[in-house]
């Protein structure tokens, strides 16, 4: 039962979506705070190549190296992210363009690509990749076993986190701080709330997430280092935030359909289900530029919870 | 709403780039057989012309002199597909570089260009590396031999050196080896490991000549030891990308093969493999220490001798075009050393198989040799010519997927 075709795909719907999950989930984060990151890309690879390093470098048992990587990923995620912010709350830049050019500067032909030929974290191999774990046992029952029982760490780890967000987003006081700061910073700032300091917050906890997204594609999908390794995982994240309409929940399905998306082609190739192999490969793009036309009609544009100052720099001398 | 649009205009402009990327496919089969090449005559025993083991001129070729007049250092150039770190092709590649630098010393200078995109780019490339006074390049990639053709018309002083091709020019020898008789090695170490009759998996790149003879190469071997195994291959359509190879291999093993080979460079299909604890054998790099208890063993290539000879040509004036198709008497192919799964048995078998394939090279070839089809394309008793075996665009029975369509 557990070969049946659709729990394999299932399955790595939940490997492949993972790493979306965390980058996307952090730019949830940032754009409810009115800030948009366009830089994911390239955060994504700096945490990786990160991640590499500290795999390569850090002694000490497995299961500690694994975790100090996973937080370094998530630091240098981080300070790119810090960059952002200070481009687009202190300096006020266009964020779009802000984005683009951390994408490109941190990006698969940037900084990433650099900081691996100096460490030379290519040419040798990971030694305490993240690997697949099996809890108690579950990853042998039959159906969920294989699809959400044989999975890394990470993936546990983002379903905690998936919660503690939904809770963060609606339940708490901060959360709706957040989301006001999102919605109308003047507002915001009248009654009291810190705007820059929840935009760099959010948008510095933005890049950690998308650190970990990377540290993913580099510690356990392919335990090795590739310049550019994401290969554009960093715009389907932000496409899937919008397909998610800005809700963890939604965007945790949404990153599931897209990760068995990118397997399937080669899934039904293995079973002698011939489908044309470049259609397939496209297929998430394909999806992100349906998606991305069917939200922006409008009919949608009324339900969607975009954040209403997103995009908008907030100064406070402006009102 | 006019700054969401804006946003989704990006977003699915980025989207648009990647899909265009992600499509990239190579199908151009070479539809010319190798004329000149034939067996490995020691062609002209004057002292004037380059000879080497297993090289022969172009048939009228005559020598071209590519060294500087003045008698300083040569330079040469490498272009490269891959990143010079990749763990397999282009670090190979690279390590010959690294050996010319090092025996020829202030002879030489040698440079690369690494990550190349294969296409017309390619021949911009090759425009710069002359201007800076590069007189001898090395071209890595099949995919660039239609760049590397032009250039070689357009600089007919330059020597130009392409791996995995089958064009010839006066000024553009083609160089790569029987790496067919390595994977057929590798072959039985994946049949003895797989259960009687069970189907084995091939994550392999591109559906050319150059790597079917070598699937069908490794399908001997799998079937010399395991003769009614079956082989299941996924085309990935890329030289390089890991993740992509990773989803490939786990394709297979969920679909239940027994043990899997990857022709692709990166160690992704052994992590796949490693999950399910299966067999593997890679390519191009040994990867016995890292995946020991799933490791069989691999192909690999030494590309520095040759290199290494042609340039010393070149500065002796001597260089000539022509063919040079290394085998295992020159060990210019060779393969990994052993993973802890492989028993006794199956290394002497291999051994044995080694020392049949040194002597004659493609002898796991001889006839009858039949196509999925059933059509026999090798009768009894034949092996294959040089030509038949570069223009092998057929899968041999005992392969159960399609080849790509065209």
């Amino acid at each position: 039962m557990n070969n049946n075709i659709l729990v394999i795909i299932l399955a790595s719907g939940v490997f492949y979506g993972t790493p979306l999950f965390f980058a996307a989930l952090g730019e949830l984060f940032t754009e409810r705070s009115g800030v948009l990151n366009l830089g994911v890309e390239g955060m994504m690879l700096m945490g990786g190549v990160s991640a590499v390093w500290a795999s390569q470098h850090i002694p000490g048992t497995s299961w500690f190296v694994v975790l100090c990587s996973i937080f370094i990923g998530a630091f240098a995620g981080a300070l790119v992210a810090a960059l952002h912010a200070f481009l687009c709350v202190t300096l006020r830049t266009n964020q779009t363009v802000a984005g683009l050019s951390i994408t490109i500067f941190a990006g698969a032909l940037g900084l990433s690509s650099y900081f691996a030929n100096v460490w030379d974290v290519a040419s040798k191999t990971v030694q305490h990749p993240i690997r697949i774990l099996n809890p108690g046992g579950l990853a042998d029952t039959p159906i969920v076993g294989p699809i959400f029982f044989h999975q890394t760490i990470l993936t546990y780890l983002s379903w905690v986190l998936c919660v503690l967000s939904v809770v963060y987003l609606f339940r708490t006081r901060t959360g709706l701080k957040l989301r006001s700061v999102g919605e109308s910073p003047q507002t915001a700032d009248a009654v009291g709330i810190n705007v820059a300091k929840y935009r760099y917050i959010h948008t510095i906890l933005g890049g950690a997430l998308a650190g970990i997204g990377g540290t993913y594609y580099s510690l356990t999908i392919v335990p090795q280092w590739v310049d550019g390794v994401t290969k554009g995982a960093g715009w389907i994240a932000i496409a899937l935030v919008i397909f998610g309409f800005w809700r963890p929940d939604l965007t945790l399905l949404g990153a599931y359909l897209f990760g068995a998306l990118q397997s399937l082609g080669l899934t039904l190739k293995a079973r002698n289900i011939e489908i044309n192999g470049s259609i397939l490969d496209a297929m998430p793009f394909i999806m992100t530029v349906v998606v991305l036309v069917i939200v922006s009609g409008g009919w949608a544009h009324k339900r969607l919870q975009t954040p209403a100052a997103l995009g908008i720099a907030f100064e406070r001398e402006e009102r | 709403m006019k700054k969401f649009l804006k946003i989704a205009t990006v977003v699915t402009a980025a989207a648009l780039i990647f899909a265009a990327c992600g499509g990239s496919d190579e199908d151009s089969a070479p539809d010319t057989t190798m004329a000149g090449a034939t067996d490995t005559t020691m062609a002209g025993e004057t002292s004037d012309v380059f000879t080497f083991t297993n090289f022969t001129p172009f048939e009228g070729g005559t020598v071209v002199k590519c060294a500087p007049a003045d008698g300083s250092a040569l330079k040469a150039a490498w272009i490269y597909v891959g990143p010079i770190n990749d763990g397999g092709w282009t670090q190979t590649h690279n390590a010959g570089r690294e050996y010319v630098q090092e025996i020829l010393g202030d002879k030489v200078i040698t440079t690369y260009k690494e990550n190349v995109p294969e296409g017309p780019q390619v021949e911009i490339v090759i425009d710069d590396l002359v201007k800076d006074g590069n007189t001898v390049i090395f071209g890595t990639s099949f995919g660039f031999q239609d760049a590397f053709l032009a250039s070689a018309a357009k600089y007919p002083d330059v020597c130009f050196e392409f791996a995995t091709g089958y064009t010839q020019k006066n000024n553009m020898s083609q160089f790569y080896g029987a790496s067919e008789d390595t994977k057929y090695l590798s072959g039985i170490a994946a049949g003895a490991e797989a259960p009687e009759g069970s189907e084995i998996g091939v994550v392999a790149p591109f559906a050319i000549p150059e790597v079917i003879r070598g699937l069908n190469g490794f399908v001997l071997g799998v079937q010399k030891v395991n003769p009614t195994a079956t082989v299941k291959v996924v085309w990935t359509n890329t030289w390089f990308d890991p993740a992509i190879e990773r989803k490939a291999a786990e394709s297979l093993i969920s679909a239940g093969v027994k043990a899997i080979a990857s022709f692709q460079d990166s160690p992704a299909t052994g992590e796949a493999a490693k999950v399910k604890g299966i067999g593997w054998v890679g390519y191009d790099s040994d990867q016995s220490e890292a995946f020991n208890d799933i490791w069989l063993t691999a192909s690999t290539y030494d590309w520095g001798p040759y290199e290494l000879a042609k340039i010393e040509a070149a500065i002796e004036g001597k260089w000539i075009s022509g063919d040079y198709y290394g085998n295992l008497s020159d060990n210019f192919i060779s393969i990994a050393n052993y993973g802890a799964k492989v028993t006794q048995e199956t290394k002497d078998l291999i051994a044995s198989e080694r020392e049949r394939l040194t002597a004659n090279p493609a002898a796991q070839f001889t006839g009858p040799i039949t196509a999925q089809d059933g059509t026999v394309k090798i009768a009894e008793g034949a092996i294959p010519s040089y030509g038949e075996l570069m223009s092998m665009d057929y899968q041999i029975k005992g392969i159960t997927t399609d080849l790509p369509q065209k």
